[in-house]
């Protein structure tokens, strides 16, 4: 048997940075947007839609990915109640950041609109009108949105917790390709 | 995830306390720092600003609470026809809707008031909602007003006026000081004023000319952008002297009466901006003399209850537009835009709380 792999691969590395700047950014410009009368609201709007749809698209890819390739294992010193929240909260990464992006498409094809990507880009709608569809549509997505908010906290003081204090592997096998000198 | 690495990896010294408090300290930092900007940017950590929700909030302050109902312009009617292109419109933008002969339409009628219940008679303003489905999937939504011109050019404004009309928490009443002491500090109310002293409660929704008010860019295939705004001025005028009848609700009673002798019309005329023109600011008029195009007919050929009709479901808000048309930078149209998100979702969670629809319809 080889080595166990220490490092995620180059290609997951690359998709799980991408993700999180596009994801947090998500975050803020839909926090953002809701909240705001101003010009903002429609600019927002209109990077909120395809930014939505890049990272569903990317998200599919990167689950190829994950269940193509092999992930380095967790610290064999790892207690239980950690590595199963590791598991669990991953699960959940993965199911919101899926999930998110098909809300929001649904949504807007529940209230009726055209789902514009753009000016002339037109999704087909997902799910046929309806105002009480809409409504738990766009609640669900609105609470999940911060249900995903708080995860990526607990996922960056999870990760900063693993370089830091227990200084194991954890933090490095997605910051870098090769280990430290 | 869970498989476990067979070695603990290289052993590291243990920290000291403090260096151990420190890295605890620093991860609560980061953590912390990331949680307040996104608390600063949805609002909670800045509550001087104007949100969606307030705008709202306060027209249920002022109106009441009517679960179901829009929050604004509440009692009205949907009707449903289509639109006529003419070819005038075509050089200036290519939106399906100027191109196809026929474009359908739904739409609503509604007495721009919090109050699904309040008389006809009530406010001398009518508004007329459609929304254009183009053949391509697009949709042009647009929401007019009898009124010429908006009263004030901003949200926030707009949001003092409402706060201006709100319950004086001690009596229970609005301060009647109040509003005109806002109009005696907002002097862009000046035209909205002057035509609302001669304006007068109209008995037909028929007769009404419905006004963009805000302006958009018209756009072409070849990105030529000309800033307009829209009124749809009806084919049908009543005698002079006609004047709304006693009682509460006789407008949608007349519409339903008039629709069964026969479709009602309007005429989709588009006012070009002269350069220079005020584009961001809906309280102030365009100069007479405009070039007027004539884009073509709105044909209305059918009504419906509110309650059950199709117009319920739909937020006509006015920066759905199709390609060829775009919304210009006027303040109130973003506003406008997430106002009537935050009283769709608001209203779209109480359709079961509507009451059953009882009026007769004309088809």
């Amino acid at each position: 048997m080889s080595a166990p792999l220490k490092h995620f691969v180059p290609l997951a590395r690359l998709l799980h940075w991408l993700m999180a700047l596009m994801i947090i950014a998500m975050l803020f410009i839909g926090a953002g947007m809701v909240a705001s009368v101003s010009e903002r609201h429609e600019w927002l709007i209109h990077l909120h839609k395809p930014l939505g749809i890049a990272i569903l698209l990317l998200v599919i890819l990167r689950l190829g990915v994950r269940f193509s390739t092999s992930q380095p294992p967790l610290p064999a010193d790892l207690p239980s109640w950690q590595a199963l929240a590791a598991k669990a909260s991953h699960v959940l990464l993965y199911a919101l950041m899926l999930i998110l992006p098909l809300l929001g498409w649904a949504m807007i094809s529940a209230s009726g609109e055209p789902v514009m990507l753009s000016s002339s880009f037109q999704l087909p709608s997902i799910v046929s009108a309806n105002a009480q569809v809409f409504a738990f549509l766009r609640k669900a997505h609105g609470y999940l949105a911060y249900l995903l908010f708080l995860t990526v906290l607990v996922h960056l003081a999870a990760a900063l917790f693993h370089g830091w204090v227990r200084r194991d592997e954890v933090l490095d096998s997605m910051l870098r390709g090769k280990d430290r000198g | 995830m869970v498989d476990r690495s067979p070695s603990p990896g290289r052993p590291r010294p243990p920290l000291s306390g403090a260096s151990l408090a420190l890295r605890f300290g620093g991860i609560a930092v980061i953590v912390a720092a990331l949680a307040g900007a996104f608390a600063y940017v949805n609002g909670t950590l800045d509550p001087q600003r104007l949100k969606p929700k307030d705008l709202v909030n306060v027209l249920e302050t002022n109106n009441g609470v009517h679960p179901g109902f829009r929050r604004n312009h509440s009692k009205g009617v949907c009707v449903a026809g289509y639109f006529e292109s003419s070819s005038e419109a075509r050089s200036l933008s290519s939106a399906q809707v100027f191109n196809e002969a026929q474009t359908p339409v739904v739409g609503r009628f509604a007495l721009p008031a919090g109050n699904p219940y309040a008389a006809d008679s009530s406010v001398p303003i009518r508004s007329m909602a459609l929304r254009f489905t183009q053949a391509n999937g697009q949709q042009w939504r647009t929401g007019m007003n009898s009124m010429p011109v908006f009263p004030v050019g901003t949200p926030e404004a707009f949001y003092q006026l409402q706060k201006a009309q709100s319950p004086d928490p001690a009596t229970g009443k609005p301060d009647p000081k109040a509003v005109p002491a806002f109009f005696g500090s907002h002097p862009e109310a000046g035209p909205f004023l002057a035509w609302i002293k001669t304006a007068k409660p109209s008995a037909s929704y028929a007769t009404e000319t419905y006004n963009s008010v805000n302006a958009f860019y018209l756009v072409n295939a070849a990105g030529q952008r000309q800033a307009v705004r829209w009124s749809m001025t009806p084919l049908a005028v009543d005698a002079a002297g006609a004047v709304a009848p006693e009682g509460t609700d006789f407008l949608e009673k007349d519409l339903i009466q008039r629709l069964s002798a026969g479709p009602l019309r309007w005429q989709l005329n588009i006012t070009l901006a002269n350069p220079g023109d005020p584009i961001n600011d809906a309280s102030k008029a365009w100069p007479e003399g405009r070039k007027v195009i004539n884009a073509g007919t709105l044909v209305l050929r059918s009504s419906h209850p509110q309650n059950d009709g199709e117009c319920r479901d739909i937020n006509y808000d006015p920066l759905v537009l199709p390609s060829g048309i775009e919304g210009s930078d006027d303040p109130l149209l973003a506003a406008r835009s997430a106002g009537y998100a935050n009283s769709y979702l608001r209203r779209t969670s109480e359709v079961d709380q509507l009451p059953a629809a009882k009026q007769e319809s004309a088809k």
